[in-house]
């Protein structure tokens, strides 16, 4: 039996066990932004302490930064402080920031693969549950809390626990209308939000591998949505290819070097799992959430489950078709929606954008609806405008925005009003999750968004792709 | 029944009163709005736990009887979603020093560790049956021992799992990894080192 990809990587990260059994865990990456890194900064100065590997350490700013304007001082006096704190961190501590200005600007999971810095084999941190994201190179990528931003910094390790491996296998074709983020709500759907707890997700299956790792990023973004606290996909010449070239893949005989040993950490062909899933691609719908919480889901041509049908859960369903105002058994499609968000590290790439500007093109956004496409990172705005996707959008009525997180989590100016019901291409539809207490959110891929925002509902985007 | 030494940072064992929280998936947006993370420390999150939950109807935050409480109880996945350690250190901040649920999410629970906040794992028939008691007495106090893995309340108890690590951490007062993950600087670099990205393809 030979390991499983996230065996190999872990074991190549331990430092060694502590006391309390946990291994002390290499950290290779750690990228850090400006929400859950200042208090962390500012224990390491009151023990006296400095970051101990600034270069294996990037910062840049996103979630709390507006979208439609940069100009400093902020209006809001609070996130303009936390600029500042990022800042001053920054340079103190001599970590690279790449601030709003920097070319290299971007939400934390967009910017990490694009400037070639994630890569197969490797362990990866942030103070962010979406850290999954990265494991679409085969890295071990995981999310964590402010206290161990800290320890990151000053020591390069975590006391962590070797989580248990489910491998997802996805086989057979997707049918049209139907994107990595359809897979990922399936994929929720199936196993539930607590479904994952304890376990590190390894998807696979001919799906998979056909996918780009724009499409597999957005897979492994959502993985803490199921409760699995990191996903990754096994690299490939997929990932070979996405990387060659970029600012910090290793380059000439180095490139070729890296990628046999990168070759070498993915899972061997009889490595065993703790668990294994297998899910027929060829099921999966245009998925939509209708709740408040990513796994409560249907397909966009079917109808809401009713408490009464649901089994066990009954409460749980009641509670989410009464926080969005739905009745059971009412179909999801040819609901109204006043705002559509396109954007969020999930999808927020240049494929979602060519997928969504696809459906916006010679279209106008329905009236009454506020759309909104905000991509993630500089690079990705630049390349759009290039392609003149922008244009198409904004021609649709969308408005286009620069780099950040926008809507997705609602720190910024970039929020629902009172009871507004949002089409979005983002990963939560929590309560209150995009910044109104009521708001309530849809969860769809960005081209499905784009639909809802032409037709002025939820609409079955295979119905606009002829 | 002794309760540890506040000052100490063994976490043995944590008496007090509860308070009741019910549902599932309860998630840290929930528990801390995102627009209290605009701040560059933890101060003043206390007041704002669950504030958007409290004011659209009427919660055990707010409920007089639960004034106090030390203890949360609560059901499963308690803590999903956005790793901000606000969420924990917003009920730190409120008053909580131990939490007994179902399930915890990962990354909640990890943070909790981290603050020296023990999670304590119960089967969903006992965690019903401790609400029940609390609800019908919120003034029952209740007795974590963390070491033992129970909760005791009025003359019963229930099995309440401390996972061993963690339980360790608590128990020997090491939850603070710093120290430990420092301790052996030339170990990091041995690691490093054998690392082909780090030390050369």
């Amino acid at each position: 039996m030979s390991k499983n990809l996230f065996e190999k990587v872990w074991d190549a990260h331990s430092v060694r066990e502590l006391s309390s059994g946990q291994t002390q865990l290499f950290v290779g990456l750690h990228l850090i932004h400006e929400v859950t890194s200042p208090q962390a900064f500012q224990m390491l100065r009151e023990r006296g302490l400095r970051v101990m590997h600034p270069e294996r350490t990037y910062a840049t700013v996103d979630h709390i930064i507006p979208t439609d304007m940069r100009d400093r001082p902020f209006l809001d006096d609070l996130a303009e402080e936390m600029m500042v704190a990022i800042e001053t961190n920054a340079r103190e501590f001599e970590v690279p920031l790449f601030g709003m200005h920097d070319q290299r600007q971007g939400i934390v999971h967009v910017i990490g693969p694009e400037l070639g810095l994630t890569q197969p084999g490797m362990t990866i941190a942030c103070g962010d549950s979406h850290t999954s994201t990265h494991g679409a190179f085969g890295a071990i990528a995981f999310g964590i809390g402010t206290s161990q931003v800290r320890d990151v910094l000053a020591s390069q390790c975590l006391a962590m626990e070797q989580p248990q491996v489910r491998r997802v296998e996805v086989n057979g074709t997707l049918g049209e209308g139907v994107y990595a983020k359809d897979v990922t709500l399936h994929v929720i759907g199936a196993l539930g939000v607590k479904g994952g707890v304890g376990y590190a997700y390894e998807y696979a299956g001919e799906v998979l591998d056909r996918m780009t790792m724009e499409e597999r990023m957005t897979v492994c973004n959502m993985s803490i949505e199921g409760g699995a606290r990191c996903g990754y996909v096994n690299p490939d010449e997929t990932t070979f290819e996405y990387l060659e070239g970029r600012e910090h893949t290793p380059k000439g005989a180095d490139y070729s070097r890296a990628v046999d040993w990168w070759q070498s950490t993915a899972s061997g062909r009889d490595a065993e799992y703790d668990d294994i899933v297998k899910i027929d691609g060829g099921s999966i719908p245009p998925t939509v959430t209708w709740g408040i919480n990513p796994g409560q889901s249907c397909a966009v041509d079917s109808n809401l489950p009713r408490p009464e049908e649901a089994n066990g859960d009954g409460a749980s369903v009641a509670e989410a078709l009464q926080y969005m105002g739905f009745e059971g058994g009412q179909p999801i499609a040819g609901t109204p929606i006043d705002v559509a968000f396109i954007g969020s590290c999930t999808n927020s790439r240049i494929s979602d954008l060519r997928e969504a500007a696809k459906i916006a093109s010679g279209r106008k956004v329905a009236s009454g609806v506020k759309a909104l496409v905000v991509p993630g990172s500089h690079d990705i705005r630049d390349q759009a405008q290039a392609e003149g996707l922008d244009e198409v959008f904004r021609e649709a009525g969308f408005e286009w925005r620069e780099a950040g997180c926008s809507m997705c989590l609602a720190m910024n100016p970039d929020k629902l009003k009172g009871r507004e019901m949002c089409a979005s291409s983002s990963n939560r539809n929590f309560k209150g999750r995009q910044g109104s207490p009521t708001g309530r959110t849809l969860l769809m891929s960005p081209a499905m968004v784009a639909a809802a925002a032409v037709r002025g509902v939820v609409s079955d985007v295979r119905e606009l792709l002829t | 029944m002794t309760t540890d030494n506040p000052a100490s940072s063994i976490r043995s064992r944590i008496s007090g009163r509860v308070v009741p929280v019910r549902g599932d998936d309860i998630d840290t947006d929930r528990i801390i709005p995102a627009r209290y993370l605009r701040t560059v420390t933890f101060d003043g999150l206390g007041e704002h736990v669950f504030e958007d939950d409290r004011a659209s109807s009427s919660h055990v935050f707010d409920d007089a009887n639960y004034a106090g409480a030390t203890v949360l109880v609560a059901n499963e996945n308690f803590g999903c979603g956005s790793s901000r350690e606000h969420a924990p250190q917003a009920l730190l901040r409120w008053g909580i020093q131990v939490f007994v649920a179902e399930s915890f999410a990962e990354i909640f629970f990890g943070n909790c560790v981290s603050l020296g906040l023990p999670c304590m794992k119960a089967e969903a028939a006992d965690v019903d049956r401790l609400m029940a008691a609390i609800e019908a007495d919120p003034t029952l106090e209740v007795d974590c021992d963390i070491a033992a893995q129970q909760v005791h309340f009025g003359s019963d108890h229930i099995p309440a799992v401390v996972p061993a690590s963690s339980r360790q951490q608590l128990l020997e007062g090491s939850w603070d990894a710093l120290g430990q993950l420092m301790d052996e600087p030339s170990a990091i670099e041995a690691a490093a080192s054998r690392l082909p990205y780090i030390n050369g393809f």
